[in-house]
């Protein structure tokens, strides 16, 4: 039943003879009342509508059947005015082209679950998304100019903004209507509309207000099509009237309805992090490639990412992870943090016995690594992970060799040495991409052992940054003192491993194992990035993107 | 948990050199007999320049006098200065471009050039101080200078210069030739 008053009337009469639907009058109306719009249109079951009763507490007010809307004059009862137009009855709404009509029907609500339903998502709340053709305005501004003198009758102070939006009227009317089919009620109420955007062909309604207006905003008129829809609703909000002379208000019969494109379903990613330990000398973090060739069978990143990605059945990863070691180097210790954020998965519950059960998996797949502390976190956990927050001190062990045979005792004194501060030209192997320049360095401490006469083990504690391969084989005399100088002799290195995570800080919140609480939502398509803060949106969210398209308007070109 | 990638340590593995950079030479460089020099070049693009072990410089005990960098009055290798990941403002060496001049005890004075096209990233300033260094070890701790190639160039470095093969045989045939001379 609609709220409309006796003063919406002359309103009412003229968006109803010029072709546009019940749902768009109640836009037009600026109804707020959304359950109004959730009341199904004429190919529904029209119980519901016909049942309700009449609201007594206000007399004078006029009440319409949604349905009857679209079925022209004679639903306004009580003019009985002769100058009805002719009713244009089952064609479509030249406002909307058909979005507030079979794209809020049962049918197309159940198309919609239905496609959710393939794609086997798991979630708790989900986000209606719509993408309309951007010349739908153009439409809905003709129609604005068309009605504006009586609009402003009713209430003075109308303005276009005023006018419930087309995606909102949208939302309002099928979101119910999906969550009965998807068979549980979801929708958060309110602020978790989520807005993306299409490029649709240039169409003949965009052209027509090209000519007129456009260079008036001195963007001149060879921009391309896609500024020009993107920047259409702009445009057209801010298009003196003028501009519009070449566009019919009313505006016209359409020849053809909008068409929906795709239905998109998208998860928003998970955040999964954990330590790993890398056992192989001859294994990148990442994919190492050169020239478009891989260098290296597998990485780090792969033989964490593939368990990973089957289990929660995601679309793509992102790894990082907090600093990295050289391919021919071991990670030992505790392990070095990483993140994964998991791409739209379809899965994204699992206990902590699930959690433990992926890491088994990955560690039991290769030899070559193992992870610990799987568990998922935030995404503000990725973000920390990125800003590097490395360990001051690091220990590493290296296997140097001799030039000159070596006795136990000759390398004693080296556990003696404290705080040995190095000036560390840019090694060679970096400096084709870092700056040349002379680094402090310090180790705070050395143990050696012996292994055979030309051989033994060196562990070391040093700070951060201090390259290890430059100290022992001295690189070319660039650091300053190195292990070469120490000992009056050649020296190289034949194995490194680096320990990590025995002395650092934690990286994970205690507390708040395996919780989800992402604020953010963030959409890409097409390319573009939507990236905004949503108030208190789960981490669980399924985004739906409807497309609108509309395929053909012939009636201008 | 190893993956048992042991190595083999009962004899010497490659050394630092073997492990990262393709040794190239130039021999008699601008008709100087015996004047070989050595270009190291990094599996990175970059590369140092050296002596070879048949300069005259390193044969017969020969001691250093003086190692020059100021090869002329507007020039001093030691002005050169890069900044920033690009290197900016380093001096550009064309091939024939000298690098520096040593002399030794003796008085023989030797030029030592650039062999390559490329941007100086930094001279040896050790050798300077300690010129025994660049006798002691000429293929590493007593290097002459950094270049750095520019990257559309850096395959092309070889192709000036000689491979270790055919430089060896360069020199075993410069042996046969003293040889065969009637002494
Ligand atoms: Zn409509």
């Amino acid at each position: 039943m609609l709220p409309l008053k006796e003063k919406d009337k002359p309103v009412v009469q003229k968006l109803l003879s010029s072709g546009c639907c019940a749902r768009c009058v109640l836009r037009f109306c600026c109804v707020l009342v959304q359950s109004l719009y959730r009341q199904p249109g004429e190919d529904e079951s029209e119980e519901g509508t016909r049942t309700a009763t009449e609201q007594s507490d206000d007399p004078p007010k006029k009440r319409m059947k949604l349905d009857d809307g679209l079925k022209g004059s004679e639903a306004s009862a009580g003019s009985g005015d002769a100058e009805a137009p002719p009713a244009p009855a089952l064609s479509h709404c030249v406002v909307c082209l058909g979005v507030l009509q079979e794209y809020c029907s049962r049918d197309h609500a159940r198309k919609v679950a239905e496609a959710v339903k393939t794609e086997d998502y798991h979630f708790e709340t989900i986000l209606l998304s719509v993408s309309l053709p951007a010349q739908l305005c153009v439409r809905e501004h003709s129609c604005w100019l068309h009605v504006k003198k009586e609009m402003r009758e009713k209430v003075m102070t109308r303005v276009k903004d005023d006018i419930v939006p087309l995606k909102e009227a949208f939302k309002w009317s099928v979101q119910g209507l999906i969550a009965t089919e998807l068979g549980e009620s979801f929708w958060r109420e309110s602020r978790c509309i989520e807005e993306s955007i299409i490029f649709p062909t240039l169409s003949s309604d965009c052209l027509l207000l090209v000519p007129s207006w456009f260079r008036c905003i001195s963007i001149g008129p060879q921009c391309s099509d896609v500024f020009l829809l993107v920047h259409n609703v702009e445009i057209v909000s801010y298009c003196p009237p003028h501009g519009f002379r070449h566009y019919p208000t009313p505006p016209g019969r359409p020849t053809s309805i909008c068409t929906s494109q795709a239905i998109q379903c998208l998860h928003t990613s998970i955040y999964v992090a954990g330590r790993y330990n890398k056992y192989s000398r001859s294994l990148s973090q990442t994919p190492w490639i050169i020239d478009g060739r891989r260098m290296m069978e597998s990485s780090v990143e792969e033989l964490i990412a593939e368990p990973l990605a089957s289990s929660f059945r995601s679309k793509g990863f992102n790894f990082s992870s907090s600093g990295r070691e050289d391919v021919d180097v071991r990670t030992l210790g505790k392990g070095r943090p990483f993140a994964m954020e998991m791409l739209n998965p379809h899965r994204y519950r699992f206990t902590k016995m699930e959690m433990k059960k992926i890491q088994e998996t990955i560690n039991t797949s290769s030899d070559k690594i193992a992870v610990r502390d799987l568990q998922i976190v935030t995404r503000e956990c990725m973000g920390h992970m990125k800003e590097g927050e490395e360990e001051k001190t690091k220990s590493y062990t290296a296997l140097v060799w001799t030039q000159k045979p070596i006795e136990k005792d000759d390398i004693i004194f080296l556990d003696d040495i404290k705080e040995l501060t190095l000036d560390q030209k840019t090694p060679l192997r970096v400096l084709h991409r870092r700056a040349l320049a002379v680094r402090q360095r310090v180790i705070h401490s050395m143990n050696a052992s012996f292994r055979d006469p030309h051989h033994f083990y060196l562990r070391l504690k040093t700070q951060a940054g201090t390259y290890i391969k430059e100290f022992v084989h001295g690189d070319f005399g660039r650091t300053k003192p190195n292990l070469c100088q120490l000992l009056k002799m050649d020296t190289d290195i034949l194995e490194l491993d680096v320990e990590v995570g025995n002395c650092g800080t934690s990286y994970f919140q205690k507390g708040n194992p395996g919780k989800s609480t992402g604020s953010m939502t963030r959409i890409v398509q097409l390319g573009l990035d939507f990236s905004g803060d949503f108030p208190r949106l789960d981490v669980e969210n399924v985004i739906f993107f409807f497309s609108f398209q509309k395929t053909r308007l012939k009636q201008y070109t | 948990m190893d993956c048992k990638e042991e190595i083999d340590l009962s004899a010497p593995g490659p050394s630092v050199i073997e492990r990262y950079f393709t040794r190239w030479y130039k021999a008699d460089v601008k008709g100087q007999a015996c004047e070989d020099h050595c270009i190291l070049q990094h599996s990175n693009r970059l590369c140092v320049l050296t002596l070879a072990e048949t300069h005259p410089i390193l044969q017969d005990g020969r001691t250093i006098k003086n190692i020059n960098y100021k090869i002329s009055n507007g020039c001093s290798r030691l002005n050169n200065k890069v900044a920033g990941k690009s290197k900016r403002g380093g001096q550009f060496l064309t091939e024939f471009a000298p690098v520096c001049r040593i002399t030794c005890t003796d008085e023989t004075e030797y030029t030592i050039y650039s062999c390559m096209r490329g941007r100086l990233l930094e001279v040896n300033e050790d050798i300077l101080i300690n010129t025994s260094l660049l006798l002691k070890k000429p293929s590493t701790d007593g290097y002459i200078a950094v270049i750095l190639p520019k990257f559309e160039e850096s395959k092309l470095v070889g192709e000036n210069l000689l491979s270790r093969e055919d430089f060896e045989a360069v020199v075993s045939k410069r042996a046969a030739d003293v040889q065969a001379q009637p002494s």
